[in-house]
């Protein structure tokens, strides 16, 4: 166990350095110059190219890409990610800002989705082939092929506009607060971020249960003359969930990307949208800030997803 | 998957029709299946409608009547105009062919990367195989949807590079196929033979590998292509992905962003969503059935 944990950390770490030289190169390489955006040609008189020289300079954007690089790296290790080119703000007080957004947001969504997805997915195995595992089945294709930014916009056109139940967007009423107001606001966005999610559990779940009740071990149970209830309870339901472990660690990749999506449309402060406004003004450093954290993030989450499986399956042995 | 379920590499795909021959039960298996056959039928008509229809309507899909924006559907225009005054009908069928355009060679492209790459893991094994394997998994628990987003503001937004690296970043699920079934092939005595008979790792693949993947891959090539539409009207979506003035079922929700818009002019953002939406579910649809019918254990 701690052999295998070590092992993983080692690699992990092998491959966030990986990424961080990769995204760096590339960020590099990006078209534009944040020290000459930074200089607003129409109200800046006096020599502009020795003003964006200086400020280049300042930023260490004059420095070689390796020496830019390992500076960053020194930084971080630290815990020094950077200042963002457009605000000027360390990067992890901005992202530490838009980490409680999004996490309220993603949790929300993976809790409705687990709720939703795992009950359907074991009603419609238990029912197979009848009215309602076929019913499950569609909808958890719809689910899966209705992009999140459509899904996100018939849910703003119909529960926002024409019903008026939930806001359309933001966080807190301007000038409220409160729990409750950000509950109100969080509704609509979770639910549809949850939706996306919730159709891969549907069928892992009905896949997982089918494959336990054909098992020899439930025959048995039945045999013993145990009552339906606690054959599927306790016997299927167990080893049914097992794999969902790991489904729900390979989902996490989609829920940081319909987080990305779901945030843009509801103008949700999270860092989703912190990224995406930092690709249009070209802040190199919000965004290797952020896609370093969402590296580390999966990693974590694949690294306890494995260790659960293990503490959970006796079978498994690391 | 077993050893078990694939065919002998002896007893490659038949060629002639011989009448209970295993791909003949799996076209009957799949044909059996209901969503499948619903899902083929909507597809053919949606890629008929985009390839053939604009010809016959003969609207420019891009040209701009200052006098005629956003006209809600009427005569001339049965879905409307857009805020440039463009026909919609013209631009959602011309989107059509983007889409399929996008989903179709993304999946191919990933598909042959992750043929090449899994045959030669699968093939070579060891170290090669640890460090490809584990470079998938990387490139696997990331979220490309992301990385794209990067790479389009890296290089700009445009068609070749939405699909290539919506394709590079897609080969990982069929590298892990093909890598298990060569894997599994390399043990067995035909293919130990057969390389003792000289045959280079080349012929290998093309005579003995690919026959016995083609069936899984297919499904998961399939899957690819809803994917890649999926990302791909995303991506356009958030502005990076089809530049405009291209029409692109994504770019085209983009002005639905405006409450405004989302609220009056629905025949705006709701016929490319539902035509999105549609389509992905076609495509899901046929992957599911050729899942069942690649799979004679499954199926209903």
């Amino acid at each position: 166990m701690i052999a295998f944990l070590v092992r993983r950390l080692l690699v992990s770490a092998v491959v966030l350095v990986g990424i961080s030289v990769l995204l760096f190169v590339l960020l590099q390489l990006m078209p534009g110059d944040p020290a000459e955006m930074m200089i607003d040609p129409m109200s800046f008189s006096g020599d502009r190219d020795a003003a964006v020289a200086l400020r280049r300079h300042e930023l260490g954007l004059d420095a070689s890409l390796p020496v830019q690089y390992f500076h960053w790296v020194a930084e971080l290790l630290r815990g020094n990610l950077g200042f963002s080119f457009s605000s000027g703000q360390p990067v992890t007080q901005v992202m530490a800002e838009r980490l409680g957004p999004t996490v309220s947001l993603m949790g929300t969504a993976l809790l409705i989705s687990l709720l939703a997805g795992i009950p359907m997915g074991i009603v419609a195995a238990l029912r197979r082939n009848s009215a309602v595992d076929y019913g499950t089945t569609v909808v958890s294709l719809l689910a899966i092929s209705v992009p999140s930014f459509f899904g996100a916009l018939l849910g703003i056109y119909v529960f926002g506009l024409k019903l008026g139940w939930v806001p359309t967007s933001g966080m807190n009423s301007i000038g409220g607060g409160g729990f409750l107001d950000s509950l109100h606001h969080l509704v609509l966005p979770a639910c549809i971020l949850g939706f996306a999610l919730a159709g891969p559990y549907v069928r892992y779940a009905r896949a997982g249960m089918l494959e336990v009740l054909g098992q020899d071990f439930l025959t048995t149970a039945r045999s013993k003359g145990l009552t339906r209830r606690r054959v599927i309870g306790r016997h299927a339901l167990h080893n049914a969930l097992i794999p969902l472990v790991t489904v729900v660690a390979i989902q996490i990749p989609t829920l940081f990307a319909g987080a990305v999506v779901v945030e843009q449309i509801f103008a949700w402060p999270g860092m989703g949208r912190m990224a995406l406004d930092a690709v249009l003004a070209r802040d190199y450093p919000i965004l290797l800030g952020f896609v370093m954290a969402v590296a580390v993030l999966v990693l974590l989450c694949n690294l306890l997803a494995d260790v659960a499986y293990a503490l959970i399956d006796p079978r498994i042995r690391l | 998957m077993t050893v078990t379920d694939v065919p002998a590499p002896a007893a490659a795909p038949p060629s002639g029709a011989g009448h209970a021959s295993p791909g003949r039960l799996a076209a009957r298996r799949f044909f059996r299946h209901r969503l499948a056959l619903a899902g083929l039928i909507m597809l053919g008509l949606f890629a008929l409608a985009a390839i053939v229809l604009p010809w016959i309507l003969g609207t420019d899909p891009n040209q701009v009547i200052p006098t005629a924006i956003r006209q809600p559907p009427g005569a001339g225009h049965p879905l409307g105009t857009d805020s440039a005054g463009r026909d919609v009908l013209a631009r959602l069928l011309v989107g059509g062919r983007i889409s399929l355009l996008v989903g179709l060679s993304s999946a191919l492209v990933a598909t042959l990367i992750g043929l090449m790459l899994g045959a030669v893991a699968g093939y070579f094994g060891g170290w090669v195989d640890g460090v490809l394997s584990r470079f998938a998994d990387v490139v696997l628990a990331f979220p490309s949807l992301i990385v794209i987003i990067v790479v389009a503001a890296f290089v700009g937004p445009s068609l070749p590079t939405l699909i290539l690296s919506i394709g590079l970043f897609g080969w990982p699920t069929p590298f892990r196929i093909v890598r298990g079934l060569t894997l599994s092939l390399r043990e067995q005595d035909a293919l130990v033979a057969v390389a003792g008979l000289g045959a280079g790792p080349l012929r290998i693949l093309r005579r003995h590998v690919v026959p016995v993947v083609v069936a899984p891959l297919t499904v998961v090539a399939t899957l690819a292509v809803a994917q890649a539409i999926l990302l791909e009207a995303t991506v356009s979506f958030l502005g990076l992905g089809v530049p405009p003035p291209t029409a692109s079922w994504g770019n085209m929700l983009n002005d639905a962003q405006s409450l405004t818009i989302l609220e009056t002019m629905p025949w705006l953002w709701l016929p490319p969503g539902i035509a999105i939406a549609l389509t992905i579910l076609a495509v899901n649809f046929i992957g599911d059935g050729l899942r069942d019918a690649a799979d004679p254990r499954r199926g209903r």
